[in-house]
């Protein structure tokens, strides 16, 4: 049985890690120099990292190839690996040699999401070993500009890295399988697995991440230099409109959930604008330097009677490895759930 | 050794065939006392017919006392046709001669005179076969074994 | 000794439509059985049933003593080859063998290699290569020499030309007569299974027409022809399949277990595609009714 799962699957591993050798050569080739970049360049260091071509090239070929493993092994690996057998008539031939179906789909099962999973911890501790100087970088200043700056703690970032591709990786494959299971058929089922798949990734970020490590939630005092601007809308002099005081967060590298302004009482500020309508630009254009500053400085003061805060809702930097255990965990549970539905499904097939 | 065939669309069944031929061997000198016949399995193989079928053959020409089985060894052959019989064959195919050169003078056709042999030796047949204790053999069997003479 | 088959009130159904129902059939082992019916009669639904591809909807099933597909055990003791051959287009012959070779514990390398080399067929040519007869001769290879004690076959020689399926029906008797395999066939060329299988098995409308040993249909099957006469004039125990008149003259076809004492009929046998095409060509009964059916052994 060994055997045949790796004859089977050879042709599709030899792409998958033929892919794998040759970014893991652009890695090789270009890290020890970002990382000698890093070195003498101090802060200026993701800038010039970013306007590189090579550099950011990699960084996004990188990225990309994380964030579409997953997905094109369970598409390839996993979403052939029973509706192909359903489809051609093969099943007739290998189901009745003298194993049973689940020790078939079972060794399939095993070694192919094994190697699923070695493929994706390849890719992506080799992404982490590369971006080790990005990551330190972002996390010691408060980030520049260009694409390497983007925290790893923020969605999709954190999916190109790390060990969380593993789950991912598992996940897709047993999605891919259990889906042609049910489907019988190699192309729907590898549409349906796609479409899948990409709705779990979207979904996650969204409502599940934040509950596997618990955010943290500050309160900062909003002060003169803390207060980096407004978000608002509409002319000032035509019912302009406040809607958020835009604070700075004094932890690099964290990935920003939600920032409200909390009165003296607590509770979220709502009406902004009516109580700060001295922080609005006046309305006859732009005023001199001087005077700008008057208003900033009365803005502060009003700010600071009424004791506004900002409330901060945050996965600090910290976090950043919890936070790969436990959805990583979590995927390689639902990757089994689905390893059991299928054998199910296989038995009962008629 | 002998080499079987069978004629599928004959109406005659095959292991009745298998019998047949072997008795013509025999009588023809084809097959001699102690010759092996082929093997069950490669009757089957040539033919592709049903094992049984040829081990019925068998049988019956181990009834017949034509053949004996060694098992672990084949089937070899225990005694011929040839000699008791073809003696009287010369003065038997000289009176038939003479009685078809008659029936002809007599103005039968050629079907007329196969009708007539036909239809006289079954009835003698079956006299033959009711004096006769052939228990287990059905009747058509026994008509178209009895034919083996022309 | 363990029956190849043991079939009591065997049924499959799809949705609302039964592909076999009511299917009762004892078959001795060491039978070379042939299986014929119209298309949609059910025989490939009872074929996949005895090797467990299939799970009966009604009714139990036993192969060799043992429930199909229950295990590695039974798996290995009953060999199938499906219809159209299935193999896979990637693979080459050698990779075949191989696949037989690490799933089956009692595979005999030895015994396919011969085959493959006899049938001259290019071990290491892929699968999707060869041509459909020699498909079927490599699934035969595989269902062979992993030495089942029976072997089922779900119209093997149906794309065959005239000399592969020989030389096919060759290989199977062959394996019959040297290691006592039982055989399971479905095909549609009575002639073939007339030569080849000691048993007959015949479905009709997904229900068992008539079953049997071949010598004992075929002794118990007569034409019967004489001056014309009804057929319900006939006594108990004859049973008439099918009857046609013309003025003068009736010719009808019946099976009785007794012999036929009347002698105003000319009685002259069947041959197998006769009594075949007998079951075949009767009409449905027009009540509705099931088919009397005549396991006879």
């Amino acid at each position: 049985m060994t055997w045949l799962t790796w004859r089977q699957l050879r042709a599709q591993a030899v792409t998958v890690f033929g892919a794998l050798v040759g970014l893991a050569v652009a890695l090789a080739v270009t890290g020890p120099r970002l990382a000698h970049l890093a070195d003498i360049a101090g802060d200026d260091f993701l800038n010039l990292a970013g306007a590189n071509r090579a550099d950011s090239w990699t960084y996004d070929v990188g990225c990309v190839v994380v964030l579409a493993l997953p997905a094109v092994i369970g598409m390839f690996w996993g979403a052939p690996l029973v509706a192909r057998e359903l489809e051609a008539g093969t099943h007739q031939l290998v189901w009745q040699q003298s194993v049973t179906r689940t020790r078939w789909l079972a060794t399939k099962l095993a070694l192919t999401g094994l190697a699923a999973m070695v493929a994706a911890a390849a890719a992506g501790l080799a992404m982490t070993w590369w971006c080790g100087p990005v990551d330190q970088a972002v996390s010691a200043t408060h980030g520049g500009a260009g694409p390497l700056s983007t925290a790893r703690m923020t969605p999709v970032v954190f999916d190109a890295r790390g060990v969380v591709a593993i789950g991912y990786a598992a996940f897709a494959f047993a999605l891919g399988v259990t889906v042609g299971a049910f489907v019988r058929r190699t192309v729907p089922a590898m549409a349906v697995t796609l479409a899948l798949f990409v709705a779990v990734q979207i979904a996650v970020p969204l409502t599940v991440r934040t509950h596997l490590v618990p955010p943290r939630r500050d309160t900062v005092t909003i002060t003169p230099s803390s207060l980096e601007g407004f978000r608002g809308t509409g002319p000032p002099s035509g019912g302009g409109h406040i809607d958020a005081l835009i604070v700075a967060l004094d932890h690099p590298g964290a990935w920003l959930l939600s920032a409200r302004t909390i009165g003296a009482d607590g509770r979220v500020v709502t009406n902004l604008s009516s109580t700060l309508a001295v922080c609005l630009p006046p309305p006859d254009g732009r005023p001199s330097p001087e005077r700008a500053e008057a208003y900033r400085r009365t803005c502060d003061a009003e700010i600071a009677k009424h004791g506004y805060r900002q409330r901060f809702t945050y996965e600090p930097a910290g976090h950043y490895w919890p936070l790969q255990g436990a959805e990583t965990g979590l995927f390689l549970t639902l990757a089994a759930a689905l390893a059991g539905l299928s054998l199910w499904r296989i038995r009962r097939l008629s | 050794m002998i080499e079987f065939h069978l004629d599928a669309g004959s109406g005659v069944s095959p292991y009745l065939q298998l019998v047949r031929q072997v008795r013509q061997a025999l009588r023809l000198g084809l097959l001699r006392e102690g010759d092996q016949l082929p093997t069950v399995k490669d009757v089957v193989a040539k033919l592709a017919i049903n094992p049984n079928t040829v081990l019925k053959a068998y049988r019956e020409l181990e009834h017949d006392g034509l053949v004996a089985a060694r098992p672990g060894v084949g089937t070899f052959v225990t005694r011929t046709l040839a000699d008791a019989t073809l003696a009287a064959h010369g003065p038997l195919r000289a009176q038939l001669r003479r009685w078809l050169a008659k029936a002809r003078r007599a103005g039968l056709d050629e079907e007329s005179i196969e009708a007539l042999m036909t239809t006289t030796f079954r009835s003698t047949a079956a006299e033959h076969a009711a004096g006769q204790d052939h228990a287990g053999q059905d009747h058509a069997a026994q008509v178209h074994a009895a034919k083996d003479i022309a | 000794m363990t029956a190849l088959l043991r079939a009591r009130g065997l049924g499959k159904r799809y949705r609302r439509r039964w592909a076999l129902s009511d299917c009762t059939l004892d078959v001795p082992a060491g039978s070379v059985v042939g299986l014929v019916g119209p298309n949609a009669a059910g025989k490939s639904t009872l074929l996949n049933l005895a090797v467990g591809t299939l799970t009966p909807t009604a009714g139990e099933i036993e192969v060799l003593g043992g429930r199909p597909g229950s295990g590695a055990a039974q798996l290995a003791r009953v060999g199938f080859v499906a219809q159209a051959s299935p193999v896979y287009p990637r693979l080459s012959v050698a990779d075949h063998l191989r696949l037989g070779a690490r799933l089956n514990p009692g595979w005999d390398d030895a015994l396919a290699r011969d085959r493959i080399r006899r049938l001259g067929l290019d071990a290491n040519s892929r699968a999707s290569a060869l041509s459909g007869g020699q498909r079927a001769q490599l699934a035969l290879t595989l269902g062979l020499a992993k030495r089942p004690a029976a072997l089922v076959l779900d119209e093997p020689v149906a794309s065959l030309d005239p000399l592969a399926r020989r030389a096919f029906l060759q290989d199977l008797m062959e394996a019959v007569a040297e290691h006592g395999l039982s055989v399971l066939m479905s095909s549609h060329l009575i002639s073939d299974l007339e030569r080849t299988c000691d048993h007959l098995v015949v479905l009709i409308g997904a229900q068992v027409a008539v079953a049997g040993d071949i010598e004992h249909l075929l002794a118990t099957h007569h034409r019967l022809s004489g001056p014309r006469r009804d057929p319900a004039t006939l006594p108990a125990n004859q049973h008439v399949l099918s009857a046609s008149h013309t003025e003068r003259q009736s010719t009808l076809l019946v099976r009785t277990e007794q012999p036929i004492h009347d002698p105003s009929w000319t009685v002259t046998p069947l041959n197998l595609e006769d009594l075949v095409l007998a079951y075949l060509s009767r009409p449905p009964a027009e009540d509705g009714s099931r088919r009397v059916l005549a396991a006879v052994r």
